[in-house]
C-alpha cells in the first residue's frame, strides 16, 4: 500500500512541477502565453489558467495560516476588503481618479484588508478575547460596513455598471485575459514573498517564542502573513467570489496536512491540490452549462480533502487506524508470550515434564486479560506463524525455544520497570503491574540497559528478577478454580 | 424632528422592533459561542444553511414555511456535527475543519439553487444582505389585525432563546468553562453543546429573512465580546450584551435614516448600519472599559508616572537644598537641570511642576522652582522613606550598590505605619548607609541656614 502512496505522491510532485513551469511561462514569456491562449476556446483557457494559478497561490498561503492555527483568517480578511472597495469607489472621484478603474478599487481593497489585519492584532491584544472573537468581530463589522457602503454605491449612476457586487459572488466564467494576467503576477509575487521569508514564516508557525527570542517581531510577521492573505484575496475575490476564496485558502492546506510532516512538501501538495481543483472545477463548469464554476471548484476541493482525509500518507484516517491496530497487535503478542511464561512460572518447578513448564491452556490465557476469544485466537495463530508458539498434542499453547527467549526478554523488561517503580518512584507493589503494563511495550534498549545497571547489581546471578508481587495470572487462576469448584457443588 | 426623519410608527417602528429583536435574540446564545471560543461557528452555520434551504425549496416550491425552516436548521446542525467529526477523526484544527465544512456546504447549496433557478427567484443575495426595510411589508392577518410576519417570528425566537438561557444557565455555565467538570457533575456537556447549536441554527435561520446574515453573525459575536471586556461575571455579561445589541439596533436605524440625507443619497442598508454601530460600541468598550480598556489603561499609567514624577521632583529639590545647606540659594533649580536629573521630558516636568505649584508645594518664578514649607515637609517624608528603606535593605544584607534603586521604587508606596515599623527595626535611626541624616516623622527640622 505504501508503495502505491509513494507513486501517488511522486505523481503529485511531478504534476506540481508542471504547474510551476506553466506559472513561469505565464509571467516570464507573455508572448508565448498569449499565443497559447489565442486558440479556439480562448475564454475557457483563460478561465482554466486563472483558476489554476489562483488555487495554487492560495494553497501556498493557506499552509502558513493553517499552521499558525488561524485557518479562518482568510474568512475574516476577505470580508474586510469589501468596505475598501466601496469607499474607494465613492472617494476616488473627489481626489480626481476614476472610481471604477480596477487599480483604484484594488488599492481600496488592499487598504481596508490591511486595516482588518491590524484590527485583528489589536483585538487579540485585549484581555479575555481570543483568536476566534478577533476574527469574527473583524469579519462581521467590516462586512456590515461594506454592505452599507454598497447600498450607497448602487445609487450612484456609475455604481451599478462598475459591478461591485461581483466582489461578493464572483463570476469565474467571465474572467478576462487581464484578470488572468493579474492573477499570474500575484501568484508569482506571493511565491516570491514566501520564498524570501520562508525561514521567518516557518518560525512564526512552529515556535513563536523562539522567533521572538531570535529578535523577530511577531506582530510584524503576523502582519506579513496577513498581507499575503489580503494580496491573494483582493485579486481572487473579483474573479471567483468570497466563499470560493475562503475555501481556497483553507481546504488545500488542510488536505495537504494529511500527506506529510514536512513543510516544503506540504506547500507543494497544497499548491497542487489548489491548482488541481481550480483546473478541474473550471473544466467541469465549462462542460456543463448549469454548474456555477466557483461552487464546483469548492466542491472539487472538498472531494480532494475527503480523499486526503481517508488516504493521507502521514495523518490520514486509514493510515492512523492501521498504525493503531498494528500497535495493538504488537501489544497483544507481548501479552500472550509473557502470559504463558508467567503462568508456568507460578506453577513452579514440580511440574512433570519440561513441555508442561512452557505451555498454557486456552482457557487460562483467556481469563488472564480482558481480551475476546477471537482476538486471542488470532494472536495465537499469528505467533505460531512467527514460530514463537505451537499447539501441542494436549491442545495447550506451548512456547517454542525462540518463544521462550522472547518471553524471557519481555518478562525481564516488565519486572525491571516494576522494580524501578517500587524502588525509585514509590509506587505501591499492588499497583506496579498495571503501570508497568502500560509502558513495557515502548521501552528502548538503552533504557533497559540503564535500568539493569541501576537495579540488578545485587542480583547478577539470575537473568530474570522475581516478580515483586503476586502474579496476576496465578491469582486469577486460583479464583477461576474457586468459581469452578463452586459450580460443581 | 419627526418630519425631518420622516418617521412613521407603523413603518419605522416595525423595522426598529425587528432589528432589536434580531440583535437581542442573537446576542443571548452568542455569549456562549464567544466563551467556548467557537465564535465563527455562527458565521459557518449561517452560510451552511443554504443547501438545507435549497433542498427544502426543491421539495416544497415555497419560499417560506416550516419545511424550509426545518431544512435550514438541519443543515445548520449538520455543520456543527461535521465540523466536530472532521476535527476528531482527522485531528484537524477546529478553525480549519469549520472552514472546510461550511464552504463545501455553501457551494453545494449554490449548485442546488442554480438547478432550481429556472423556476424560482431564490436569490442568494437576499440571504446575505437581508432586507430589514421590507419587514413591515410582509404581513399576515390574525384576529383582524395586520401583523408583520418576520417580526413575530423573531419575537418567538427571542422568547425561545431567553427560556433556553434561563433554564440551562447552570449547565451552560459549567459546560462552557469546564466541560470535564460538567461531565463528572452528571451533566451531559455534549448534549448542552448540541442544544446550543440547535438554538444558534434556529436564530440564524429566523434572522435571515428579516435581516440577512451579516446582522445576525455580528450580533452573535460582537456584543458578547464587548460585554466580556466590561465584566467577568456571566450573568452580567449576558444582560450587558443584550443591552449593547439593542442599543446598536436603535443607533443603527436612526443613523440609517439620517446619514444618507446629509451626504445626498437616498438610503443605506439598515442592517449594515446596525452592524457598523455595534462595531463602534465594541471599539468604545475596548478603549474605555474600566478594567480592560486600552485608553483607561493608558490614562492610569500616565497618572501613575506623573504622581511618581511629582514626588521625585519634591525629593530632588529637598536634596539639592540639603546638599548646599542654604535655603535661599539651594531651593532654586532650573527646569533644564531638573529634567536632566529626573530623566524625564521637559513637558512632563512642567506639568508636574504646575500640579505641585497648584497644590502649594512649590512656587515658580520663570524657570526657577522653590519649595514651600508644605512642600518641604512632604519631601522630607519621602526622603525619610527612601533612607529608611536603604538602611533596612543594608541590614537585610543587600549590597550597598543596589539599595538606592530599590529604595527609589519603594519610597512611593510607603505609608506612615510602615515607616515607623522600619524605624523601630533599625539599630541606628539617625544616619542612612550613605551617611545622610534621616528626617524625622513629626519633628520636622528646617534645614540649617547659611
Amino acid at each position: 500500500m505504501s508503495v502505491h502512496l509513494q507513486i501517488f505522491v511522486q505523481l503529485l510532485q511531478s504534476a506540481s512541477e508542471c504547474v510551476l513551469v506553466l506559472l513561469a511561462a505565464g509571467t516570464g514569456f507573455r508572448e508565448r502565453l498569449s499565443s497559447l491562449l489565442l486558440f479556439e476556446h480562448y475564454n475557457t483557457r483563460i478561465v482554466l489558467l486563472g483558476a489554476t494559478l489562483l488555487g495554487l497561490a492560495a494553497g501556498l498561503v493557506g499552509c502558513f495560516t493553517l499552521l499558525r492555527r488561524r485557518a479562518l483568517v482568510g474568512d475574516a480578511l476577505s470580508h474586510a476588503t469589501l468596505p475598501g472597495v466601496g469607499l474607494a469607489f465613492l472617494l476616488a472621484p473627489l481626489m480626481g481618479f476614476d472610481g471604477s478603474s480596477r487599480l483604484v478599487l484594488l488599492a481600496g481593497a488592499a487598504a481596508s484588508g490591511i486595516a482588518g489585519a491590524v484590527a485583528i492584532l489589536f483585538i487579540r491584544s485585549l484581555p479575555r478575547l481570543k483568536e476566534d472573537a478577533a476574527l469574527g468581530i473583524v469579519l462581521s463589522v467590516f462586512f456590515g460596513a461594506g454592505v452599507a457602503l454598497l447600498t450607497v454605491v448602487q445609487q450612484v449612476p456609475a455604481g451599478r455598471a462598475a459591478g461591485l457586487d461581483r466582489y461578493i459572488f464572483g463570476q469565474t466564467a467571465s474572467m478576462t485575459a487581464a484578470d488572468a494576467r493579474l492573477i499570474a503576477l500575484t501568484a508569482a509575487l506571493v511565491a516570491l514573498l514566501i520564498g524570501l521569508n520562508f525561514r521567518s514564516l516557518t518560525l512564526l508557525c512552529f515556535d513563536e517564542g523562539y522567533a521572538a527570542a531570535r529578535g523577530y517581531s511577531i506582530s510584524l510577521l503576523d502582519l506579513l502573513l496577513m498581507s499575503l492573505v489580503v494580496l491573494i484575496t483582493m485579486i481572487g475575490l473579483q474573479a471567483v467570489g468570497l466563499i470560493l476564496m475562503i475555501a481556497m485558502l483553507v481546504i488545500p492546506a488542510a488536505a495537504a496536512r494529511f500527506w506529510t510532516n514536512r513543510l516544503w512538501v506540504m506547500l507543494l501538495i497544497s499548491g497542487l491540490i489548489g491548482g488541481l481543483s481550480g483546473f478541474f472545477g473550471a473544466l467541469l463548469s465549462a462542460l456543463f452549462a448549469d454548474l456555477p464554476s466557483g461552487a464546483v471548484i469548492v466542491l472539487t476541493c472538498g472531494v480532494l480533502f475527503f480523499g486526503s482525509l481517508l488516504l493521507g500518507r502521514e495523518r490520514g484516517v486509514l493510515v492512523r487506524s492501521m498504525r493503531r491496530s498494528e500497535l495493538a497487535a504488537a501489544i497483544d503478542r507481548e501479552h500472550l508470550l509473557r502470559g504463558i511464561w508467567e503462568l508456568r512460572e507460578s506453577a513452579g518447578e514440580e511440574s512433570a515434564s519440561e513441555s508442561d513448564r512452557r505451555a498454557a491452556g486456552f482457557e487460562e490465557l483467556l481469563n488472564l486479560r480482558s481480551w475476546s476469544a477471537g482476538r486471542l485466537r488470532a494472536q495465537i495463530r499469528k505467533a505460531s506463524a512467527e514460530g514463537l508458539v505451537w499447539l501441542n498434542s494436549l491442545g495447550a499453547v506451548e512456547l517454542t525455544r525462540r518463544g521462550v527467549m522472547e518471553a524471557e526478554r519481555l518478562v525481564h523488561h516488565h519486572r525491571l520497570w516494576e522494580l524501578y517503580l517500587i524502588t525509585h518512584a514509590d509506587v505501591a507493589a499492588s499497583r506496579v503491574d498495571r503501570e508497568a503494563d502500560a509502558i513495557e511495550h515502548v521501552l528502548e534498549p538503552e533504557l533497559i540497559a540503564r535500568l539493569e545497571e541501576l537495579l540488578l547489581q545485587r542480583q547478577r546471578g539470575s537473568a530474570i528478577p522475581a516478580s515483586p508481587h503476586d502474579i496476576a495470572g496465578a491469582a486469577v487462576q486460583q479464583s477461576v478454580a474457586a468459581v469452578q469448584e463452586d459450580r460443581r457443588k | 424632528m419627526t418630519d425631518a426623519l420622516s418617521w412613521t410608527w407603523h413603518y419605522d417602528g416595525v423595522i426598529l422592533l425587528t432589528g432589536i429583536l434580531c440583535a437581542v435574540a442573537a446576542s443571548l446564545p452568542g455569549n456562549f459561542l464567544v466563551l467556548r471560543r467557537t465564535s465563527l461557528l455562527g458565521d459557518a452555520v449561517s452560510h451552511a444553511v443554504l443547501p438545507g434551504i435549497a433542498a427544502a425549496f426543491l421539495l416544497t416550491h415555497s419560499r417560506t414555511g416550516p419545511i424550509l425552516f426545518a431544512g435550514a436548521v438541519v443543515a445548520g446542525l449538520l455543520t456543527a456535527l461535521l465540523t466536530e467529526l472532521i476535527r476528531d477523526i482527522g485531528s484537524v484544527d477546529e478553525g480549519a475543519s469549520t472552514g472546510v465544512v461550511f464552504t463545501t456546504l455553501f457551494a453545494a447549496g449554490l449548485v442546488l439553487i442554480v438547478q432550481a433557478a429556472d423556476s424560482v427567484d431564490l436569490d442568494p443575495g437576499c440571504v446575505l444582505y437581508g432586507a430589514l426595510e421590507d419587514s413591515p411589508l410582509q404581513t399576515f392577518r390574525m384576529g383582524g389585525l395586520e401583523l408583520p410576519r418576520v417580526t413575530l417570528t423573531l419575537a418567538a425566537v427571542l422568547l425561545l432563546n431567553l427560556v433556553f438561557v434561563l433554564l440551562f444557565f447552570k449547565e451552560l455555565l459549567i459546560s462552557s468553562f469546564d466541560p470535564g467538570l460538567a461531565t463528572t457533575g452528571g451533566y451531559n456537556a455534549r448534549l448542552v453543546h448540541y442544544l446550543l447549536m440547535v438554538i444558534v441554527a434556529i436564530t440564524a435561520v429566523a434572522s435571515f429573512e428579516a435581516a440577512g446574515n451579516i446582522l445576525v453573525v455580528a450580533m452573535f459575536i460582537v456584543p458578547p465580546s464587548a460585554a466580556l471586556l466590561l465584566t467577568t461575571r456571566l450573568s452580567h455579561m449576558i444582560w450587558i450584551s443584550a443591552g449593547i445589541a439593542a442599543t446598536a439596533a436603535v443607533m443603527g436605524h436612526f443613523s440609517a435614516l439620517i446619514l444618507p440625507r446629509w451626504a445626498g443619497y437616498r438610503s443605506i442598508s439598515t442592517a449594515g448600519m446596525m452592524t457598523l454601530c455595534v462595531g463602534l460600541l465594541f471599539l468604545a468598550a475596548a478603549l474605555l472599559s474600566p478594567s480592560a480598556g486600552v485608553l483607561t489603561g493608558w490614562v492610569r499609567r500616565v497618572r501613575l508616572s506623573l504622581r511618581i514624577l511629582c514626588e521625585d521632583l519634591l525629593a530632588l529639590l529637598y536634596r539639592i537644598e540639603e546638599r548646599s545647606g542654604a535655603r535661599e540659594i539651594s531651593t532654586i533649580a532650573s527646569v533644564e537641570e531638573l529634567s536632566r536629573k529626573l530623566l524625564c521630558g521637559r513637558r512632563m516636568l512642567i506639568v508636574a511642576g504646575w500640579i505641585q505649584a497648584r497644590q502649594g508645594r512649590l512656587t515658580r518664578e520663570g524657570d526657577i522652582l522653590k519649595l514651600t514649607d508644605t512642600g518641604r515637609r512632604e519631601a522630607a517624608l519621602l526622603v525619610r522613606s527612601h533612607r529608611l528603606w536603604e538602611s533596612y535593605l543594608v541590614t537585610e544584607g543587600v549590597g550597598r550598590g543596589r539599595i538606592h534603586r530599590q529604595a527609589e521604587t519603594l519610597e512611593h508606596y510607603t505609608s506612615e505605619g510602615l515607616r515607623s515599623r522600619l524605624d523601630t527595626g533599625l539599630p541606628d535611626g539617625t544616619l542612612d548607609p550613605h551617611g545622610s541624616p534621616i528626617p524625622g516623622e513629626h519633628d520636622f527640622r528646617s534645614p540649617p541656614d547659611a
